[in-house]
């Protein structure tokens, strides 16, 4: 907060700068979307929002933490299946069984399902399941010090084997076709406009307190510490922390955080399959979150929303297109942006200042561009550009 | 604590931001709320125009993009046809395309698309059983139609979805019909992992029970499994009379090429498919497949005018070397029955064509093909066929007229528990 | 005893398909830490090679598609590390995320030069059916890919052990740092690795073209394996890949054996976790005073 932004001193001092972008953020997406939007598209905001809940984890465990994971899939679909299950049981009634059972030759109705029937519990499983699983598998897998590439490539091996179990598990899960046809959400009738308004102001809202929580939390010094882990693992064990546990806390949030994405996506969409969860739905988040911004929480909501809006009006109108604007768009983020839309500003701003020093700019900071010059392995970022966007 | 004081002071700013956006929203939303009544049955279909639209709602790009293309394909050109020959009571038909990308959620999304944005008056689309699934809930929900045109499992019947396509006793059940009636005895089932294997399994299995026949072994693998030496080696081993094959897409060529390794041919054991088209063998190789049985409800060799009609079409439209296949006629069909039913009813609105669609019969590349208006499938004629060595398929048997479509197979004593 | 003995070629066949697909990658992951997403997409360059040269060799295609297929699937693997990967040295992570933008590209381009739909390879007559012995049958396409695995494997041995720019390229792997201090040009090697890498996946996709099939998505069913077997092996090590390969092999064919394909799968991939539970670094790790 301490160097003023590009348009920052104008709108604000630097202290209020964050809650008013936030103030901002939240109007429009509370007052001004659903004032003007049709229901269709207001209901594919809600999906985007969704998935901008999902890429906020991924931003404290990524951009924060420096843990690629590519299973998010994983916790996504847990936290979708709860729900999913409990919204099947309570449309199919006390005794019955739900649809998809009757027709994959179940005829009574599996002990793993009962308890779904209590919302409370349905809810607690959101929650819990992908927590748990994260939490076994950090702190198994931290505490060996698989890291890096190697954590990357379990996770993602992990989204493939999901997929294939839950395919495999018809009676359970629905098989391919995964669990759709929901009527009702907690009273609310999924047919009618006015409750799916209601749907989305409560994603919105539940977007909004898990953005303020991670936020806080990084600013904490569990935050400091977390970034130090990314920055210098070795270190921080030498100062007697164990980053284990640091790096565990972290995932396991993002986990939690997909798992919640996951059951509101059921009710906003009305469908929760196998195809969601895999390797490639997987690394879209992580793109999407690369594109926005990985060092910034914003960041991650910005690209979750951007990504899939750019997808779905360019299937619109260009279906082949899209796969290639997806890839060169990668590229382009990748090699030029790392820091993505987010720290673009940023990026312009050093650019500007390395071309046209003036005698008053802050010293000391290294120009962040996309290419450094001399590649010192595991650079981490610079914390000036952690700092001009905590927005 | 650990939270510093400056960052408390924002956090709580910003949570007051919040409360502040939420209040202004309530003011905001009590107003417009008022204004939409929900969709259910609110969609409306715009026929105000010249012309009307329809949706063709197909996976363009990802895994399914190799099947669906040609369906697409099918489906636009029946348009320019009936286009060239006036239309639809008197309005011109402006398809409006969409790629479901291969991703169930996209097809539901794609389908709220089409209804609430396009206003069109009926939907052509999907192709896997998960595609169908996701678009359910949206059509029944907006009451609008679709027309599903693939064979798939049975046990379905939404009463706003028309499917063209064969149901179990219109192709897995004459299947079966045929290899009992060549002596096969002992029968061996490998299948994708996914619900219409599966289903179609348990039916094989009850159909076996009830005609002597015996299920020597079955096996699941995988979508997109590329290694069967295993499975072979499994189905060699119990010595079955013969494999029905319920494997998806590209498994079917891994499938087959290591098949022919073990030089069982179709003589000794035929390999009886039920996803494999000609599409489908000229990326398997008719080297692999040559011999081998298929049963569907159309081949590009079935005879008749309007078969040669059809084929030429598609050709012309899209390339001589190109070739048609079951799923890309039932496409075709598809356009032609919801035109026949609209004029029937002379009106676009789905009540008035779902009243008027019983008995609406059109001349199929295929035959005759007649909608059953109490399960809004179609009357379809079985066909056993042979893949030949040039890539195309024989037919060998067929079920001598339409049959009708029984989806939850009600008039099958040997059923009755499914 | 007899299914044992069945199962047992048909294991070393997997493991053979396995280390084929994973060779090319043990290198530039274990020289660079380059996650190469579009490893995939250059297994699906050679199978296209093959496919292209149907023309002109007919059914003999297969065989003169190797050489041809590992030079182009190198030249494309070195395209790539002189435009792009060139610029992400010390950012390994993030070369995952560009190779996977990559090879999404190269997919579209190979389903807009060659179609969506899989084309046929026609296997050379000498390697269609299959043979036994002492009641074991073996395919004599496996047979040929089992081999060419043997084949690839030694000389790729004898390339690191004996030849200068073999022992230049496992000096840049094990020290980086120190092997540019004494005057190696790391960045020729790794030109070199890359080449040779994605040269190897060419040929791998040559040898699929018999048992699987040929289309744009080819990539992607092999490409997570691949990545399993590099991780169990450890980086950038021959008898780890070998190893890890064979092994993975063996205990997919004997689980899908007595369970069925999906549970098979889902064992390896536990098997996997559990192992590096216990050797976090894979079978074979190369010394370094690192404190991972």
């Amino acid at each position: 907060m301490s160097t003023p932004g590009l348009f920052g001193r104008r709108l604000a001092p630097g202290r209020w700068r964050g809650p008013v972008a936030f103030a901002a953020v939240a109007l429009l997406l509370l007052a001004v979307a659903p004032a003007t939007l049709s229901p269709f598209r207001l209901e594919l905001l809600s999906k985007y929002l969704c998935f901008a809940i999902a890429a906020l984890g991924i931003g404290l465990a990524w951009g924060k933490g420096g843990m690629l994971t590519l299973g998010q899939g994983v916790f996504f679909g847990l936290g979708g299946y709860a729900m999913a299950m409990h919204l099947k049981l309570a449309e199919a009634g006390p005794g019955e069984l739900p649809d998809f059972m009757v027709w994959s030759g179940v005829d009574e109705l599996p002990l793993l399902w009962e308890p779904f029937r209590q919302p409370w519990f349905a809810i607690l499983m959101v929650v819990l399941l992908p927590g748990t699983v994260a939490a076994l598998l950090g702190l198994l897998v931290f505490g060996r010090r698989v890291r890096g590439a190697y954590f990357a490539i379990l996770t993602q091996a992990l989204a493939a084997a999901f997929v294939i179990w839950l395919v495999g598990q018809q009676g359970l899960t629905g098989g391919t076709n995964g669990l759709t046809n929901f009527t009702s959400f907690f009273g609310l009738d999924l047919a009618s406009d006015a409750d799916r308004r209601v749907l989305y102001f409560a994603v919105a809202v539940v977007l909004g307190l898990l953005y303020l929580g991670f936020r806080q939390l990084v600013a904490s010094r569990y935050g400091k510490l977390l970034i130090a882990v990314r920055d210098g693992e070795d270190r921080v064990r030498f100062l007697g922390y164990d980053p284990a546990v640091v790096k565990t806390i972290a995932f396991t949030l993002s986990a939690i955080s997909a798992g919640i994405a996951g059951a509101l996506f059921v009710p906003v969409v009305g469908i929760i399959s196998p195809a969601l969860l895999g390797v490639v739905p997987s690394l879209e988040l992580v793109f999407a979150v690369a594109v926005g911004g990985r060092y910034a929480l914003a960041g991650a909501v910005l690209g979750a929303v951007l990504l899939n809006y750019a997808k779905t009006t360019f299937s619109e109108h260009y279906a082949d297109g899209w796969l290639y604007l997806q890839g060169a768009l990668f590229i382009a983020v990748m090699a030029f942006a790392p820091k993505g839309v987010i720290g673009l500003a940023g990026q312009l701003r050093d650019f500007v200042a390395t071309r046209w020093p003036r005698t008053s700019s802050v010293p000391g900071h290294p120009a962040a561009s996309g290419t450094p010059a001399a590649p010192t392995p595991g650079a981490p970022p610079s914390t000036s550009a952690e700092k001009e966007v905590t927005v | 604590m650990s939270f510093g004081r400056r960052t408390a002071r924002l956090t709580a700013a910003s949570l007051v931001s919040l409360a502040l956006a939420l209040a202004t929203t309530a003011c905001a939303s009590d107003k417009s709320t008022s204004k939409g009544a929900g969709t259910g049955g609110g969609a409306s279909i715009d026929t105000s125009g010249s012309s009307v639209k329809v949706g063709v709602l197909h996976s363009l790009s990802g895994t399914m993009a190799i099947s669906e293309v040609t369906v697409k394909n099918s489906v636009l050109l029946a348009i320019d046809e009936i286009n060239a020959k006036g239309g639809v009571l008197g309005k011109k038909v402006e398809p409006v395309v969409e790629d479901g990308a291969s991703d169930w959620p996209t097809f539901a999304e794609k389908a709220q698309k089409l209804i609430s944005n396009d206003k069109v008056a009926v939907t052509f689309g999907g192709w896997t059983s998960a595609s169908r699934k996701a678009m359910l809930p949206v059509f029944e929900k907006n009451k609008q139609l679709l027309f599903y045109p693939v064979q798939y499992e049975g046990l379905e019947s939404s009463p706003y979805i028309f499917y063209t396509g064969a149901t179990t006793n219109q192709q897995i059940v004459p299947g079966l019909d045929y290899l009992k009636a060549q002596g096969k005895k002992k029968i061996f089932l490998v299948g994708s992992d996914y619900v219409f294997p599966r289903t179609a399994n348990k039916i094989i299995k009850k159909y076996a029970e009830a005609n002597g026949m015996e299920v020597v072994g079955e096996e699941y693998t995988p979508l997109g499994h590329t290694e069967y030496s295993t499975v072979i080696n499994k189905v060699t081993e119990a010595h079955p009379d013969a494999v029905f094959n319920t494997l998806n897409g590209d498994s079917n060529v891994a499938f087959f090429k290591q098949l022919r390794s073990t030089g069982v041919g179709p003589d000794r054991m035929p390999v009886l498919s039920v996803s494999v088209a000609e599409e489908e063998v000229r990326g398997i190789g008719p080297d692999y497949l040559a011999g081998q049985p298929v049963a569907w409800n159309y081949y590009q060799t079935t005879e008749g005018a309007r078969n040669s009609e059809f084929v030429a079409a598609y050709k012309a439209a899209y390339g001589a070397d190109k070739v048609t296949s079951d799923p890309m006629e039932a496409g075709y069909n598809s356009v032609y029955l919801w035109k026949a039913a609209v004029e029937k009813a002379n009106s676009f609105e789905p009540e008035a064509i779902k009243k008027a669609c019983d008995g609406v019969a059109i001349d199929a590349p295929e035959g005759k093909v007649t909608i059953d208006g109490a399960t809004q499938h179609v009357y379809k004629t079985a066909r056993i066929g042979v893949v030949r060595e040039d890539g195309l398929i024989q037919e060998v048997w067929n079920s001598g007229g339409p049959v009708k479509p029984d989806p939850y197979l009600k008039e099958y004593p040997w059923a009755t528990d499914l | 005893m007899n299914a044992f003995m069945n199962q047992l070629p048909i294991g070393l066949s997997i493991g053979a398909v396995l280390l084929l697909i994973a060779l090319g990658l043990t290198f530039t992951f274990g020289q660079m830490g380059v996650i190469n997403m579009a490893h995939g997409e250059f297994i699906m360059a050679g199978a296209y090679t093959a496919y292209m040269l149907q023309d002109w060799a007919g059914r003999q295609a297969v065989l003169v598609a190797l050489p041809v297929a590992f030079v182009v699937a190198g030249l494309m693997g070195l395209i790539l590390e002189r435009t792009l990967i060139r610029r992400f040295y010390g950012r390994p992570l993030d070369t995952l995320l560009l190779t996977w933008g990559v090879s999404l590209v190269l997919q579209q381009v190979a389903r807009d030069l060659f179609g969506a739909p899989n084309v046929q390879v026609k296997a050379p007559t000498w390697l269609v059916g299959g043979g036994a012995w002492l009641g074991i049958r073996m395919p004599y396409a496996r047979m040929f890919i089992l081999a060419l695995a043997v084949l690839c494997v030694v000389a790729i041995w004898i390339y690191l052990a004996r030849t200068k720019q073999g022992r230049r390229m496992q000096a840049v792997m094990q020290n980086r740092d120190l092997a540019a201090c004494s005057g190696i040009a790391t960045s020729r090697v790794d030109q070199r690795t890359f080449f040779i890498g994605s040269g190897l996946a060419g040929v791998a996709g040559v040898a699929l073209t018999l048992i699987g099939p040929v289309g744009p998505a080819l990539g992607t069913y092999y490409i997570v394996d691949a990545f399993l077997v590099v991780v169990a092996g450890g980086l950038g090590r021959l008898q780890g890949a070998v190893i890890a390969a064979f092994f993975l092999g063996l205990l997919n064919s004997y689980v899908e054996y007595w369970s069925d394909a999906s549970l098979a799968k889902v064992v390896v991939f536990a098997v996997i976790i559990g192992f590096l539970q216990l050797r976090p670094q894979g079978l074979f790790v190369l010394r370094s005073r690192k404190l991972t």
